[in-house]
């Protein structure tokens, strides 16, 4: 396990050790920091029985965040050691190919939950402010963490994925916003297709994560959700397993 | 330490290397030589364990490179071409992680670091951002990764490419000291470096091992004729004459050269020195010499014409 941790640990501190970590940051509070804005001059305006953190991932900028944010995360893990050569380096230690997976998308799923800490702190003025103590209710705000961070484990694993099959970041980038894109548009599919009952409308609402993400941060804990995002996450990872141990197809 | 038999590497569409066998002794120095694309990459590749063949087995330390492959990482230290590095990590912070990610404690690679550190002469720019630093000094860092983790067998893909004199210099210097407590194996297409560094070479082309042996028993067997250059003063068609005589002359050249000397070359039947009789002949004629040498074959010369002979029969 310890070529594991060490590899975990020297990738999220090549997050903080370089600008991109701070730049990911910055621009995602900022998002947050906008949405927070929304929230609170709306709420100005009239009160509202739904609670703080379904109000927040209503707004268009919550998604924005992920959609936007798990592709820059990821497009290094793999593209930069390709197309540096430092690959050649890491395989020829003793790690095995599924340590190397799984650091590198440990790596990126934590620096990615940091990134979404600010919310906490948009929560917390709330609360300070309407001193109202269901603003921050802990379950509520457990779940809706809990969601994030199932969103952020789909989304991590098919950056890395994107970036494992390619040497170029930009193209890496490109790949897992795509592929994130269709997967998140789905949903629109869904709300379109005639009510009927059918297989099509309902995979399409099973993969619908605007639902998903709406129980969440009611503070319901949907099981169907949380195994499919567990599953998508581990079919991306194999799927990156294969593609990191297919130099040493015969 | 390394024994490879029968090693076969397809890649879509072309074999890197063919029926590839050769062994290298502990303690040995051995350099991989090839023009660009002969298969020396891709040899180390797979000694290194980062592909397997195609067909063939490849042991290091008695441990078989594919299905024992973390045990053989273990063993080796392994500098790919060019010298991958982390451009954004610090000498020492790289040297660490390495160490660590090749499995050694936390105190045990607080050592080691320093001892390469020192090994190496890094000890100056261990706290520099290695993507700041001259390519000597990266080559060096590189050199420390391979090291770090006390491998009983180094790998290094063209250690010098790139460098200036005076850095290739040192490095070639630090590869030598390597040699006395390591097996090192290098591939290169730099003759010279062979040719200070290595104790035995190993010719390679289009993934064929063509010749096998040390630089010098290479050279002796290149050997056949002893070649003589000298510089005499004297009438040229008494020259012409006097060499025709002699006896173990295969062949020779005169050329004018600088003064009025005229220069000749002469190449000796077999074992024959002709340095002797040449210097008699000047003597007994009351002619001026002013150069007498032999020259060999440079392992360069033996080069071209190893990897020659490869290609006239096709």
């Amino acid at each position: 396990m310890q070529p594991f941790f060490t590899l975990t640990r020297r990738e999220l501190g090549a997050y903080f050790v370089s600008l991109t970590g701070y730049v990911i940051i910055t621009v995602s509070l900022f998002l947050i920091g906008l949405s927070f804005y929304t929230i609170v001059s709306k709420l100005q305006a009239e009160s509202t029985p739904l609670p703080i953190t379904e109000l927040f991932y209503i707004t268009p900028f919550f998604w924005l965040v992920l959609l936007l944010s798990a592709p820059i995360i990821t497009m290094r893990v793999f593209s930069l050691e390709h197309s540096t050569g430092t690959f050649e380096t890491l395989m020829t230690t003793p790690i095995s190919d599924w340590q190397v997976v799984m650091a590198k998308f440990t790596a990126s799923l934590v620096f990615y939950m940091v990134m979404w800490l600010p919310l906490l702190g948009c929560l917390a003025a709330i609360r300070y402010v309407t001193r109202d103590p269901s603003s921050m209710d802990p379950n509520i705000v457990g779940t809706t963490f809990l969601g994030i961070f199932l969103l952020g484990c789909l989304y991590m694993s098919m950056g890395c994925f994107a970036s494992s099959v390619t040497k170029s970041q930009m193209i890496a980038a490109m790949l897992s916003l795509a592929i994130g894109l269709s997967l998140f548009i789905l949903t629109f599919l869904g709300e379109q297709l005639p009510m009927e009952k059918g297989w099509a409308v309902a995979t399409l609402n099973h993969m619908s994560m605007l639902e998903h993400m709406q129980d969440f941060s009611r503070g319901v804990i949907d099981s169907r959700a949380v195994i499919y995002y567990l599953s998508a996450t581990g079919f991306f990872l194999f799927l990156t397993y294969r593609v990191v141990e297919s130099r040493r197809w015969k | 330490m390394i024994e490879v038999a029968e090693l076969t590497k397809r890649y879509a569409g072309h074999t890197a290397i063919k029926n590839l066998s050769f062994t290298v002794r502990k303690g040995e120095i051995v350099g991989l030589l090839g023009p660009n694309g002969a298969g020396k990459s891709t040899t180390m590749r797979i000694l290194s364990c980062f592909m397997p063949a195609t067909s063939g087995t490849a042991r290091v330390a008695g441990l078989d490179v594919f299905s024992q492959a973390n045990e053989v990482r273990r063993q080796i230290g392994y500098m790919p071409e060019n010298n991958p590095l982390h451009q954004d990590m610090r000498v020492r912070e790289y040297l660490k992680f390495r160490a660590r990610l090749k499995g050694l404690s936390r105190v045990r690679s607080r050592d080691r670091v320093d001892v390469v550190l020192q090994q190496c002469g890094l000890k100056d720019v261990s706290k520099k951002i290695i993507g700041q630093l001259s390519k000597g000094y990266k080559q060096r860092v590189g050199l420390a990764d391979a090291l770090v983790h006390e491998p009983a067998l180094i790998i290094l893909d063209e250690p010098t490419i790139g460098l200036d004199p005076n850095q290739i210099r040192s490095v070639r210097q630090l590869i030598k000291e390597l040699g006395k407590q390591h097996t090192v194996l290098i591939s290169t297409h730099i003759l010279p470096e062979v040719e200070m560094t290595c104790s035995r070479v190993l010719i390679m082309r289009h993934g064929k091992i063509l010749a096998a042996d040390s630089p010098e028993n290479l050279q002796s067997r290149m050997d056949k004729g002893t070649h003589i250059r000298a510089e005499i003063l004297a009438p040229l068609a008494d020259l012409q004459a006097s060499l025709e005589s002699m006896g173990n002359v295969e062949q020779f050249d005169i050329a004018p050269c600088e003064g009025d000397y005229l220069l000749c070359s002469l190449t000796g039947s077999e074992g024959a020195d002709l340095r002797e009789e040449v210097f008699e002949m000047v003597k007994e004629k009351g002619w001026k010499l002013r150069d007498l040498s032999r020259s060999r074959y440079s392992l360069e010369d033996i080069y071209v014409r190893v990897t020659r002979q490869e290609e006239e029969p096709n």
